[in-house]
């Protein structure tokens, strides 16, 4: 759990973060959004003290995060940087055993561990391993980067746009990545994004920052159908919000009695995917299968609008 | 066939060309201190010989006129360079009469432009081979090993550099050793004191430019009067503190050289290492804090190996400027290569101030050569990312 409690910056005489509390639970996702230069990063490096903060306090599982040296805490939080911040002088093994060999891991565990991220990603060990960041595309830095801030099997990850250079292929492979091992470990994660879609898709909670202040912090459902001020309602998109909003829904919670023609969905799937293929083949309903593939119903075009308006 | 005239070979042709038929291949004297008369290549030459070097010169001249295969060039400037240095040991002992032992022999303005022409021609086509670090070392070794085997076997005994040489045999090593020593030792000196300075003048914005300013101000000083400068508070030293004369602390000799060569080398040390590690990318530093590095981690295992190739520029130019500075010392009894020069221009024999001017120029040389490609294999590995 991490509780951050009246935390402030100022650097002279502006107010970079003002005054912001907000608690993260164990194991969940917060996303911070805001538009650039609204005190996202300052806020994250102030929870592993890369920034000290003129008042307030921040807890990690109720300890004070300024009761063990600066390096030993930041150590035990994972940290992938804003622009990916590889070491240019180590390769790619190197600068992802980085936390383990601080750590004093044994050697046979820090070579397990760096090829098993590095498949995780996608980045061959044999071929990756041995180059220098400067040898790979933004993309691959940008997974080195995260793959670097997992290393050591931290609690507490913090991710400063991790994915923002990633085409959405591999942005959406990376993003389910980053869920399953959320899940395996328990991990608790703050992530900054610009990508709103990423924000309602990734998180448990959503901070939005605006002029260093915490404008509202929500649940995302909650953040798109009650904006707390025209600023967030700006933020999250007017024209998007109800499709954001279906995005959320599983097409399980959806189904109706009754059967449908053509290839069914399955009941994981989004209710923003059902519509969008309502939509594009022009049938007012479908069918649905669970996972072992029965029946489980239908979804229907009509169902699927009226949850997509504002909730009551 | 499409003719086209090499660039930088025009100019090479035009001065190889006023070297061989205008200019003093050798030049004859009496005795050591006489004036000399000047000699050309057929004079300086027997029958043969003369007009062999000036074919070799005329042909290898004309390869680095026109647009020539690199393989060529190549061949055309190692071949001028051998047939120079051999022949003009070859010169030596024509003009000399066997027996003359006053009799002084010296390589003339020709022979020393046809050697720098054509090393420009060599140099210009080993920048263009592109050669990697190791290749370069390994060229300096073959070169430097061919004049130690022209020096052993004799062939130039009859010059007159090489007569003062064997003069003065011993006090060459031991006045070398002291050269080198001098410039070693001030520049480890330099180091030692350097780094730490400047990592302190990287992290405390306050010192940097007080202590670059002051750094500044000694490196105007010229280096005779620093020389004379250091003489008192030496002095002083030997004489009040106790120990510091056992030590060779003087007011003149070996101290007050290593101490202004110390000096002006702080001022390179101290510069490229502030530049060096400013210029380590902020990222970099940055994630080196947010994954748990200590200070300390982070200056040895982030900050010093990004900055290293600019630090060792740095000691490049050290390095060389110490070797040329050394020969000053010996102005105040420091010893080293300089005291050739010195007692040559007192007693105005040229010959002399050559036996102290080369091997300084060549110490430089093969430094600078050595570090460049220190410099260039650290470097390969460590570049900076752009992002
Ligand atoms: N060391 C510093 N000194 C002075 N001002 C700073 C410093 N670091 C950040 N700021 C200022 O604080 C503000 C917030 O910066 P921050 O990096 O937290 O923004 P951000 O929300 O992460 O923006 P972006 O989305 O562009 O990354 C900016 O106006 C920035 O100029
Ligand atoms: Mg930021």
């Amino acid at each position: 759990m991490i509780e951050i409690e009246g935390i402030t910056k100022r650097y002279d005489a502006t107010t970079v973060v003002d005054d912001v509390s907000m608690i993260i639970e164990p194991r969940t996702i917060a996303v911070i959004v805001g538009t650039s230069g609204s005190g996202k990063t300052t806020l994250l490096r102030m929870i592993n003290r890369l920034v000290e903060p003129t008042s307030g306090i921040i807890k990690l599982d109720g300890a004070d995060n300024r009761s063990v040296p600066g390096y030993e805490l930041r150590r035990s939080i994972g940290y992938a940087i804003q622009g990916h911040g590889l070491f240019p002088h180590r390769t790619v093994a190197q600068n992802i055993a980085t936390v383990p060999v601080l750590l004093g891991w044994d050697k046979d565990r820090i070579k397990a561990r760096v090829d098993e991220l590095m498949t995780l990603y996608q980045l061959d060990p044999r071929e990756f391993g041995p180059r220098y960041p400067h040898e790979l595309s933004g993309g691959q830095q940008q997974r080195v980067g995260v793959a670097r801030a997992l290393a050591a099997e931290p609690n507490v990850l913090l991710m400063d746009e991790p994915f923002g250079a990633l085409d959405p292929i591999i942005r959406t492979k990376a993003q389910e990545d980053l869920l399953a091992i959320q899940k395996r470990f328990g991990t608790t994660i703050i992530l900054v994004t610009h990508d709103m879609e990423e924000a309602v898709h990734m998180g448990d909670k959503i901070a939005v920052m605006d002029a260093g202040k915490l404008v509202q912090y929500a649940k995302p459902a909650e953040i798109l159908a009650n904006p707390a001020s025209s600023f967030v309602e700006t933020l999250v998109g007017a024209s998007e919000r109800p499709f954001r909003l279906l995005s959320l829904g599983r097409v399980r919670d959806a189904v109706e009695n009754g059967a449908a023609e053509g290839e069914a969905i399955p009941g994981d799937a989004s209710q923003r995917d059902a519509l969008a293929e309502l939509l594009w083949s022009g049938r007012p309903a479908l069918p649905v299968k669970g996972a072992d593939g029965k029946p489980l119903g239908r979804v229907t075009v009509d169902g699927l609008v009226k949850r997509a308006a504002r909730p009551a | 066939m499409n003719i086209r005239f090499d660039k930088l070979g025009v100019v090479i042709a035009a001065i190889a060309a006023y070297a061989a038929f205008l200019a003093p291949f050798a030049t004859f004297r009496a005795n050591r201190i006489v004036p000399g008369q000047a000699r050309s290549i057929l004079e300086a030459l027997p029958a043969t010989a003369g007009p062999l070097l000036l074919a070799i010169v005329v042909v290898a001249a004309l390869v680095a006129l026109f647009r020539t295969a690199l393989v060529l060039r190549l061949a055309a400037s190692v071949v001028a360079l051998a047939a120079l240095a051999l022949l003009v040991g070859v010169a030596g002992t024509f003009l000399t009469s066997a027996g003359n032992t006053f009799a002084r022999v010296s390589p003339a303005s020709g022979f020393w432009i046809l050697i720098f022409v054509f090393t420009l021609l060599l140099a210009d086509v080993l920048t263009r081979l592109n050669l990697s670090p190791w290749a370069r070392v390994g060229v300096l070794a073959a070169v430097a090993a061919a004049i130690g085997l022209l020096l052993v076997s004799g062939a130039w005994n009859d010059l007159s550099i090489l007569k003062e040489y064997a003069n003065r045999a011993d006090s060459f090593w031991a006045e070398g050793s002291k050269h080198v020593t001098l410039a070693l030792g001030s520049l480890l000196a330099a180091v030692v004191v350097g780094l730490p300075l400047g990592i302190l003048c990287h992290r405390v914005e306050r010192l940097r430019a007080g202590v670059l300013n002051v750094l500044n101000i000694i490196q105007t000083i010229p280096s005779i009067a620093l020389f004379g400068l250091l003489i008192a508070p030496l002095g002083w030293i030997a004489a009040h503190v106790p120990g510091a004369a056992a030590l060779g602390i003087r007011g003149i000799g070996t101290a007050p050289a290593f101490v202004a060569l110390f000096l002006y080398s702080l001022l390179p040390v101290v510069a490229n290492t502030v530049v060096g590690l400013a210029g380590v990318p902020r990222a970099a530093n940055d994630a080196a804090r947010g994954m748990g590095m200590t200070d300390r981690q982070r200056l040895f295992g982030v900050e010093f190996p990004l900055a290293f190739p600019v630090i060792l520029t740095g000691i490049r130019i050290v390095l060389v400027q110490n070797i040329g500075l050394a020969t000053i010392a010996a102005l105040i009894g420091g010893g080293g290569f300089g005291v050739f020069v010195f007692q040559g221009v007192g007693q105005t024999a040229m010959d002399l101030v050559l036996l102290g001017a080369v091997p300084t120029v060549a110490l430089a040389f093969a430094a600078a050569i050595i570090l460049d490609a220190v410099i260039e294999m650290t470097a390969t590995k460590r570049r900076v990312e752009t992002a």
